[in-house]
């Protein structure tokens, strides 16, 4: 396999605040790579550093073998960049949009004329080429926007929150084109805040106040150790008042951890309790409708349980 | 070195179409020159002026008479006190106020010196240095006059000729130098909202991830202003001389040639602007403060031969000193190339300066 994008102890700081801090991993070609991580941690900056947008305070990054600071303008050529609010032009046409583009990437008449099929079909735009930007959905916006930045085929694309704000279809179609693009070869960096989405990398990472705290396969990461101590096992708590039941059930003295999901409660519990003794406990305290079985933690409950255990050894 | 240039050139071309805001790119200059053409008037004619005649013989009656002549004066009114003159002054109702006294007629017919009072509003230096210059003229041809002298019979004769511009019309200075304070307004502004524009709106990042080159993007940027800078100075030369009534006496290629001149550095400036402002309004706010500048400093309203010496300096900053200059050398002297070199090579220093500046400014990443 060969490594599209290798990133290696970098840091960037504007002035005291350091945004991304010794951040390293390397990602393979048609891999499609999570960046996750809260508002502000730095995800934005990190992407920003790899396009050549920014410069790296400190370590160096590699993409598709080009050093990113040393041959910033070779790399544009290899990458597309989706921002995180729609950077197109407005009072531009879809095709407009999509000339200027292809004009700025240096595509011949020939060259930009397949192209312009192409990308239009695949992002589902051929019947509004003559439509004014500005009046598009916001699901059409970032299919426009994809489309702009796959016009010169690039070997990486970065996307920064790509389903921020669109409708669930909408998002569904977004992902659908990410695999076939994936499937094609083209190497995949996204950013996003939904679990499901991260469920559907190849490879996540999990950045916290600019420090990458973990990074792997999803399920690899559900298999942490330190997100399951020993003697201890996730369950998953059904009823119909979770809400009330959470508080309750954090006070039960095997139960470590407990949060939300959806409608139903995961639980971190020590094996010395069995699902039945929680069931009455539940019941006991008022719960409606129990019930109580083992499930593998979601990549929620290890980011969620790693980002407390970063708390703590940060002494907040 | 400048790629992508065609495709942005092509695409600034399209916002300039469709944006609301160019209904007006004419409108300003056209508006601005009506507005500096007719109202900014140094011309001191008809002040509205008032009497209080005393005297009330036709040697009175025959000297307002001719103060209205000297079409310097208006009679607005005549007033019965010095209170009502001084009100009529105070009120603004006139600027002059001329009091005969009853002895005037009487005084001269016996061969003594006939006085008379002008009181003048001294608030409005330049119209009252007019008034007083004319009245006391005034007083000394009577004087001759009635001494049997006329002005061929004086011992020296001082024959001033007023070269360019014989009839002093403040039209003939202010529109052609208005024309380099509009091209500069429109310009400055123009370009340096162009890229902070997209700075602000997102689509500039979009962009840097891009191979397009600096030159290409700046330049690309600059071409369709440029075009709209040099149709507004055409407009407004147009209208100077067909609407003013300002021949050009020069020669117009030249005027043209120089003018794109001009606007190298103020394109130039513009960029730079983009360059520093992270929002439209500090860019507005800039190009403010260039403005300002050339409006006050330039020579355009104030001669700069009697600024004060550190701003006279400062003037020689300005681009627009240069090209104003330029503009009435050409217009109303008929000046060459030959008197007007040094200017022109000074503007296109200040032009390579700014553009030199702005590529060295304007970075293709961010923060």
């Amino acid at each position: 396999m060969t490594i599209a994008i290798k990133a290696d102890g970098i840091g960037k700081k504007f002035g005291a605040l350091s945004a991304v801090s010794d951040v390293s991993f390397t990602i393979e070609e048609g891999e499609i790579f999570g960046f996750l991580g809260p508002n502000g941690s730095g995800k934005s900056t990190m992407i920003r550093i790899l396009c050549g947008l920014l410069q790296p305070t400190s370590g160096r990054a590699e993409l598709d073998g080009l050093d990113v600071v040393a041959h910033t303008e070779e790399v544009k050529r290899r990458i597309g960049y989706m921002s995180q609010r729609f950077s197109l032009y407005e009072d531009l046409t879809v095709d407009e949009n999509i000339d200027f583009y292809g004009a700025i990437y240096g595509l011949t008449r020939a060259e930009l004329a397949a192209r312009r099929r192409a990308v239009a079909a695949l992002v589902g735009l051929d019947d509004r080429l003559d439509q004014m930007a500005a009046t598009l959905s916001g699901g059409y916006k970032q299919r426009l926007a994809l489309a702009c930045s796959l016009l010169h085929q690039p070997k990486i694309l970065f996307l920064d929150e790509p389903t921020a704000g669109i409708d669930p279809v909408a998002r569904r179609e977004i992902w659908d084109l990410l695999f076939r693009l994936a499937a094609e070869g083209t190497t995949l960096f996204v950013t996003t805040h939904y679990m499901d989405e991260a469920e559907r990398c190849s490879q996540v990472a999990y950045i916290y106040l600019a420090k990458l705290i973990a990074i792997g396969r999803p399920q690899d990461l559900k298999r942490l150790p330190e997100i399951t101590p020993a003697g201890c096992a996730w369950v998953e708590v059904t009823s119909e008042d979770a809400t009330q039941l959470l508080p309750l059930l954090r006070r039960h003295g095997d139960v470590v951890d407990a949060t939300i999901f959806g409608e139903a409660i995961h639980a971190l519990v020590r094996q010395s309790t069995d699902a039945a003794s929680l069931i009455e406990f539940a019941r006991q305290q008022g719960g409606v409708n129990v019930a109580c079985r083992a499930v593998p933690p979601s990549l929620e409950d290890v980011f969620v349980s790693l980002t407390r255990m970063r708390r703590a050894t940060e002494g907040r | 070195m400048f790629s992508g240039l065609w495709a942005i050139l092509k695409k600034e071309v399209i916002h300039i179409r469709r944006d609301p805001a160019t209904r007006f790119i004419f409108a300003i200059p056209l508006f601005e020159l009506l507005l500096f053409g007719y109202a900014i008037d140094t011309d001191v004619k008809h002040v509205p002026t008032v009497v209080f005649d005393l005297n009330r013989q036709i040697e009175s009656r025959q000297l307002v008479r001719e103060f209205e002549n000297t079409h310097y004066f208006r009679l607005v009114g005549e007033v019965g006190s010095d209170r009502e003159l001084q009100d009529a002054i105070i009120g603004g109702r006139a600027k002059v106020g001329i009091k005969i006294p009853p002895d005037y007629s009487t005084n001269l017919v016996n061969g003594r010196q006939g006085q008379v009072q002008v009181i003048i509003d001294g608030s409005d230096s330049t119209i009252a240095t007019r008034v007083l210059n004319a009245s006391q003229q005034l007083g000394f041809i009577k004087s001759l006059e009635r001494d049997g002298l006329s002005p061929s019979q004086f011992s020296i004769d001082i024959r001033p000729r007023l070269l360019f511009n014989p009839n002093l019309l403040s039209a003939n200075f202010y529109v052609p130098g208005l024309i380099g304070i509009i091209l500069q307004l429109v310009t400055v502004f123009l370009t340096a909202f162009a890229i902070v524009r997209e700075r602000e709106r997102g689509t500039l990042e979009q962009l840097l991830v891009t191979p397009v080159s600096k030159g290409g993007l700046i330049v690309g940027k600059l071409l369709p202003y440029t075009a709209i800078g040099f149709g507004q100075t055409v407009l407004v030369l147009l209208l100077m001389v067909f609407l003013f009534g300002v021949p050009i006496h020069g020669s117009v290629a030249l005027l043209l040639f120089l003018s794109m001149v001009f606007l190298v550095p103020a394109l130039g400036m513009g960029i730079v602007i983009s360059t520093l402002a992270r929002n439209q309004s500090e860019a507005m706010q800039m190009s403010l403060m260039t403005l300002l500048p050339a409006f006050l400093l330039s020579g355009f309203v104030f001669p700069r031969e009697s600024m004060p010496l550190p701003i006279y300096l400062i003037s020689f900053l300005i681009p627009a000193t240069y090209y104003l200059e330029i503009l009435r050398g050409i217009i109303l002297r008929g000046a060459g190339i030959v008197a007007l070199w040094d200017e022109a090579l000074v503007l296109a220093a200040f032009g390579l300066f700014f553009m030199i500046l702005s590529v060295v400014r304007f970075k293709k990443h961010l923060g």
